[in-house]
């Protein structure tokens, strides 16, 4: 059971989507937070990275006038006069935005259980939703009383850079995870998201261990993470681990990207290449996504 | 119609290079019955009926044959057929065979026949000692000879509940031919397995097919008995309905002049009533004068009764209705997005099917002496109307309030609603995603509806389907899909293409010719 103190955590939210395809398995109803431990030079949506400063440089170049700053100096939107124009994230200059808000697991409740009939699950993403674990202790193990959402499943979308002992706790209320890898090697990786791998590796070994790794997630980017020598290293050390995890291969898109890293996008036939030095190791569940 | 304009219209069809022989003597069969007078009308109803408030779609002013036709398939098979001299099927070949003919002899406004049967269960008492090789081959050739024979987007079997060997190699087959015919329903309920639905799930992701009906649903409104067909019409199997009429809400409102209350106490309530009237001289007509009933072989030989028929009373341009009622009476508001309107769509449709449900009608003992409400699909001349209950294309929400939104529509509509959910790319590499959506929605009471997705090679508007590159094609070169004609004119006046996932409109007969 969870303790009384963590039922009324908050939780740092950047946005819901009551239906997704894409986060697992079933339809899905995704919770993205806000605030990531990595810097990752291809990160796709770079304004979940940091909390919001409340420097209000977003607040004169907002058109509709939905920002204003408060009597405590915090930046808060008049939700009803926002028309999602993003303008705010673009001119933020600390990879932040001011449209993430708190939220309590009562109202993440109350907003899933209408959906509820239509998904197979709830997962949680981020930003690294791992670095809201108390949040996201109270937020399964609320889904899981709640008999409305009983049928639901509860899956966490992570960077894998949780120590064991987080993932411990999470595990008692988390069915499953989808963990990105963003290289094996460990300066490639450093030099990919300012952080090592070291924590990573364990985590996707302890997970599959206990049957809750769902995917493995590779995001391919030309020039970066798709030398030959380096993919046969992390396609051995999967395959070493199993041959059945299943492996999503994402191609690198420039949508969303910071501009100073940008790289040319990875095409079919790349894809394609990699797909192949994968199931030569052994590896037989490839889904290339691009 | 004056004889100098009959013989021009003649010439047009006879001379119009983008019609196939059979169309052209389709079209001038019904040129043929347009120069009769219309069935005996109160003035407010022809003029209703003129100014496009009510409308026929097209049926002729004549009517000598049912709209909708559910030959009872299993009797055919098992009895045979003294008029057309065929024996009862005595096994496979037999049973694809006599279906191949009693399918060029079944009437409709088309002429050609809008239900196939289930095909599942009435071909199940022949395959047992069929193997998995050969059903597939022997259903391969009936499938291209089906969409050869019979060309036209609204001719509609159905398969399920029932996880079945027939119903997977349909499924199979629709994958790989890609045909625009047959069209496709899929009954679901409670016990139909995950897998098969997926299966389905794929198939629409390849071509459009099938269309999910809510089959416990139907079933309570209509007895076991029942299947969809032409543009997702739900109704009794050995029956059918006599005609379609629709009545155009945006027109409706259109007329009224005063407060919204009195919408539903006076305007509403008196063109519902013309719309019926419409209804009832069609149905006398075909009954009493045309004496269908009494003279087809299906009916004489048991294959239809009229105690199984009822008549569609179809509804339209509800969306426009809301919106223009509101604006009217300087509230915001827009259906489909707010709350407030919704709630007055949903007062709408409600006042309609009361409206119906205490009008008896003549010769529907097929629906308790009551005609059964449609939401209408809409044909291709329609120009800035939506479809039935749906909200305008390029207008909807997302498919979460989408589907919350016309939902509560569903249990009205008995002879179908066929709503149209947009769906993104990313479904195709998830489909039990599309299974939690089509089990969900089900549980919220919806009754029937089809999913698009952008990227396959078919357009779909309301009822059938055509492919793209026909629709191209179409333009400059006709085409051999009869009812690609229609969806051409569709394609045209409501910008379908902007649907994010597309669709073709339904209609049944080319309306005008000048």
């Amino acid at each position: 059971m969870i303790a009384k103190h963590m039922q009324n955590v908050l939780g740092q939210l950047n946005d819901i989507e009551k239906f997704s395809f894409v986060d697992g398995p079933g339809n899905r109803f995704v919770i993205f937070l806000q605030g990531c431990n990595f810097n990752c030079k291809v990160c796709h949506n770079p304004y979940t990275i940091n909390d919001c400063i409340d420097c209000a440089i977003c607040v004169e170049p907002c058109p509709e006038n939905a920002l204003f700053v408060t009597a405590n100096l915090n930046i808060e939107l008049k939700q009803e006069l926002c028309t999602n124009c993003d303008i705010c994230i673009q001119v933020c200059p600390y990879d932040s935005t001011p449209l993430s808000r708190t939220v309590t697991v009562e109202e993440m409740i109350a907003q899933i259980i209408p959906v509820a009939p239509f998904i197979s699950g709830v997962t949680v993403s981020g930003g690294e939703a791992t670095l809201q674990a108390d949040f996201l202790i109270a937020l399964f193990s609320a889904i899981k009383a709640e008999p409305k959402l009983a049928h639901l499943t509860t899956f966490i979308d992570s960077n894998g850079s949780a120590s064991l002992k987080v993932w411990e706790r999470l595990l008692e209320f988390t069915d499953g995870t989808m963990i990105d890898l963003k290289a094996f090697d460990a300066g490639l990786h450093r030099e990919l998201t300012e952080f090592d791998n070291e924590l990573v590796l364990n985590s996707i070994r302890y997970l599959w261990e206990r049957e809750r790794l769902y995917e493995l997630r590779l995001l391919i980017i030309p020039t970066q993470n798709d030398k030959q020598a380096d993919l046969i290293r992390t396609a051995r050390w999967i395959a070493k681990l199993d041959r059945d995890i299943r492996i999503k291969l994402i191609a690198y898109r420039q949508n969303g990207v910071r501009a100073e890293f940008l790289f040319d996008e990875a095409d079919k036939a790349k894809m394609d290449w990699i797909a192949e030095i994968f199931r030569n190791e052994g590896l037989s569940r490839i889904e290339l996504v691009y | 119609m004056q004889m100098s304009e009959m013989k021009r219209r003649v010439k047009g069809i006879i001379t119009d290079p983008n019609l196939s022989f059979h169309q052209r003597r389709h079209y001038l069969a019904a040129l043929a019955e347009e120069s009769l007078p219309y069935p005996s009308l109160t003035k407010e109803a022809e003029q209703a009926l003129a100014d496009g408030v009510i409308n026929d779609l097209f049926e002729g002013p004549a009517p000598y044959r049912a709209r909708y036709i559910l030959p009872d398939y299993s009797l055919f098979l098992k009895n045979g057929s003294e008029h057309l001299e065929l024996a009862a099927a005595k096994n496979l070949d037999e049973a694809l065979n006599s279906l191949l003919i009693i399918y060029t002899q079944v009437p409709s406004i088309t002429a050609f026949p809008v239900y196939l049967g289930d095909l599942d269960k009435i071909l199940a008492p022949y395959v047992d000692d069929v193997s998995d090789d050969e059903l597939y081959n022997k259903l391969k050739l009936f499938w291209i000879a089906i969409d050869r024979i019979l060309p036209d987007g609204f001719v509609h079997t159905n398969i399920g509940p029932e996880d079945t060997r027939i119903g997977r190699t349909i499924l199979r087959l629709e994958r790989e031919l890609l045909q625009v015919v047959p069209n496709i329903s899929f009954k679901i309920d409670d016990a139909t397995p995950d897998d098969y639905i997926k299966d389905a799930v794929e198939t629409v992701f390849k071509s459009a097919k099938p269309h999910f009906i809510n089959h416990p649903m139907m079933v309570e409104n209509l007895g076991e008995d029942y299947a969809a067909v032409s543009c997702y019409n739900s109704l009794k199997i050995a029956g059918g309905s006599h005609t379609l009429v629709r009545l155009n809400l945006k027109e409706v409102v259109l007329r009224h002049k005063a407060d919204l209350e009195s919408f539903f106490t006076t305007t509403l309530p008196h063109y519902a009533e013309l719309n019926a009237e419409l209804m009832e001289a069609r149905i006398r007509y075909l009954v009493e004068e045309a004496k269908f009933y009494e003279n087809d072989f299906l009916a004489k030989e048991g294959l239809i009764r009229l105690e199984r028929f009822s008549a569609m009373y179809g509804i339209y341009g509800l969306a426009e209705a809301v919106n223009l009622l509101l604006e009217k009476n300087n509230i915001e508001g827009r259906y489909g997005h707010d709350d407030y309107a919704n709630q007055v769509s949903y007062r709408i449709t409600r006042s309609i099917a009361k409206f119906v449900e205490q009008r008896p009608m003549p010769y529907c003992e097929g629906y308790h002496g009551r005609a059964v409400l449609h939401s209408q699909s809409g044909i291709d001349i329609d120009i800035e109307v939506s479809a039935g209950t749906r909200i305008p294309i390029g207008d909807e929400p997302d498919m979460f309030n989408h589907i919350a939104a016309v939902a509560p529509h569903h249990e009205l509509f008995v002879a179908g609603v066929s709503d149209i959910f947009k769906v993104e790319d990313t479904a195709k590499r998830n489909p039990m995603a599309m299974v939690d959506i089509i089990r969900g929605a089900f549980r919220q009471g919806m009754r029937d509806f089809t999913f698009n997705i952008a990227s396959n090679g078919f357009v779909r508007v309301t009822g059938y389907l055509v492919r793209k590159s026909d629709l191209e094609q179409y333009k400059t070169d006709g085409s051999r899909i009869n009812s690609t004609v229609f969806a051409s004119g569709s394609e045209d006046n409501s910008h379908m293409s902007q649907r994010k996932p597309k669709r073709v409109l339904t209609i049944e007969r080319q309306p005008v010719r000048s």
